[in-house]
């Protein structure tokens, strides 16, 4: 028997269709029902310290206070920051490359304390600047599911 | 009160882009080899095996029983501790706790990842809620990017600071026979090299590296008794963040709270005199210039001039990253225990051509998940 090592160890492809189902809460389903019935964007106000948080959720994030109030946040709101996403990637949403460029954008909804993810439709950087106007665009009737790309993007309303 | 701990030896692999000629136990035994045979130990020495690695990187869940072979856990006690970016930290604080509550005497901690082996940014988006957060993350890459964006807006800087902060890396990285990338590097190069997230360029950016780090922590007699020269383990601090990124933000920062509650806990007051040398976890460049300030090594934006002065450089008087850095080398679930070793070897003055002249007083730091961040401070006495 031969007993030098390898040259060439084998290398084994596998690709796993593994089917997920999550449970979204209380709260968050409220959130995802909103969106697609009423094209609003509901956050949580704490019965303590009153800071207004989306998504939705049970617990104060500062003062682990009961939040049980829901309030309406956006649609308008400011860029906290923002990026433009330029390298392929594989999403775990779908299992194929995510298309690129997409604008990446952190949003500051009118009366709410944290900021909100979503994509920009903007990808040009010269026309991009932290602090602008950015509105929440819904998707059509009927094609809203209850899911956060309910809302399809967020444009810019300043220059 | 707890026992007195330090590090006594630590071995890690030769870090690279894609190691096709082992399987992961192969390449974890390498790590552990080097550590037992610094050691001059063998593995029936160990009393356990804290281990991690990144969950879903791998698609392999139960690491610790698949590993158990190549870690040398097999009939001793061991816990795996995954917690993302921090876990090379994390695995290091387990070990530290089992070796200060007097329950073990000596602990292998291990950290590895074979990054080669999946999608790196999809295994992270995995990490975050899946209804609310996954939409529109581009892992690692698009968090850092966000906070990189703030960062250069906030103080005026440009990204040509950032720029700086690769050159000086993978110029370290030279010097570090594990590091991965170990390019010669210039300004112009990185800021021609592709923008993959503005205002990140493919050259600010860590790698994906396979490779494992294992370190060996010893209770007080047993390290005086096998180490002429023991890293001591002064503080060990973890502040975790918020699960949402809408939800962080970077006016209140993990690895300042870390720092300060570890600062205090070693007793140093002016970490700028009493720290030799920084094992930074800066996953871009533009972390290595803006995390600097968190650790109290200078004031708000003033990270840039650093690099602009040289304070920061092999030859200033707080060299950051002598190894190379997360930007030279980042098989993910070792990379923060990199960090600690890394620290140890300077303390133990076993760091080679990256030897900081003198090093007494080193910190290291882990960073991951929604940006929360470890901090260990390790010195040459008790
Ligand atoms: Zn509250």
């Amino acid at each position: 028997m031969n007993q030098e090592p390898l040259e060439k160890p084998l290398y084994i492809n596998l690709h796993a269709r593994l089917p997920y189902a999550y449970s979204a809460g209380r709260y968050v389903s409220r959130f995802l029902i909103a969106l697609r019935d009423e094209c609003k964007i509901l956050a949580t106000k704490c019965e303590r310290c009153s800071i207004v948080l989306t998504p939705p959720r049970l617990v104060c994030n500062q003062c682990y206070g009961p939040m049980k109030e829901f309030v309406e946040v956006g649609p308008q709101g400011r860029l906290a920051t923002f990026s433009v996403i330029n390298f392929p990637f594989i999403d775990p949403f779908t299992g194929v490359e995510r298309p690129v460029p997409y604008g990446y954008a952190i949003i500051q909804l009118d009366g709410c304390s944290n900021r909100f993810p979503h994509f920009l439709r903007e990808t040009d950087l010269s026309r991009l600047r932290i602090g602008q106007r950015v509105q929440a665009v819904f998707k059509p009737d009927g094609e809203r599911t209850g899911a956060v790309t309910d809302i399809s993007h967020f444009e810019i309303i300043e220059p | 009160m707890p026992k007195n701990v330090a590090i006594i030896a630590s071995g890690q692999t030769n870090h690279t882009s894609r190691r096709k000629d082992v399987n992961i136990p192969e390449m974890i035994r390498e790590a552990v080899d080097r550590a037992l045979t610094d050691a001059e130990l063998t593995i029936d020495d160990i009393d356990a095996v804290v281990i991690g690695n990144m969950e879903h990187f791998e698609g392999i869940n139960l690491s610790d029983m698949w590993a158990s072979e190549g870690s040398g856990a097999v009939m001793k006690p061991c816990m795996k501790i995954a917690t993302g970016g921090t876990t090379g930290t994390s695995v290091a604080a387990g070990a530290y706790y089992h070796c200060a509550s007097g329950l073990f005497d000596t602990v292998l901690a291990i950290g590895w990842e074979k990054l080669s082996e999946s999608d790196t940014t999809a295994g992270i988006i995995t990490a975050f809620d899946p209804i609310v957060e996954r939409l529109t993350l581009a892992g690692a890459i698009g968090g850092l990017a966000i906070e990189a964006n703030l960062y250069m807006t906030t103080y005026g800087l440009s990204q040509e600071h950032f720029a700086k902060a690769a050159v000086m890396a993978r110029k370290n990285a030279q010097n570090n026979p594990h590091a991965h990338l170990k390019h010669d590097l210039t300004v112009e190069m990185v800021l021609n090299s592709p923008m993959i997230a503005y205002p990140i360029h493919y050259l600010d950016m860590c790698p994906t590296s396979d490779g494992a780090c294992a370190v060996i922590f010893a209770s007080e007699d047993r390290a005086r008794r096998l180490c002429p020269r023991p890293a001591w383990i002064k503080a060990a601090v973890c502040r975790h963040n918020h699960p949402y990124i809408g939800d962080v933000w970077w006016d209140r920062s993990t690895l300042e709270s870390a720092a300060i509650e570890a600062y205090k806990i070693a007793g140093i007051t002016n970490p700028r005199k009493e720290l030799d040398v920084i094992e930074l976890y800066d996953p871009a460049s533009y972390a290595l210039v803006a995390w600097i300030q968190h650790l109290h090594i200078c004031g708000p934006g003033e990270g840039g001039k650093l690099i602009d002065d040289g304070s920061i450089t092999m030859e200033g008087d707080i060299p950051v990253n002598p190894s190379g850095g997360v930007i030279s080398t980042n098989p993910i679930g070792a990379t923060a225990l990199i960090r600690v070793a890394e620290a140890a070897l300077q303390i133990q003055g076993k760091a080679g051509a990256r030897q900081v002249e003198g090093a007494k007083t080193a910190l290291a730091t882990g960073f991951g998940g929604s940006y929360w961040n470890e901090v260990f401070i390790l010195s040459d006495r008790l």
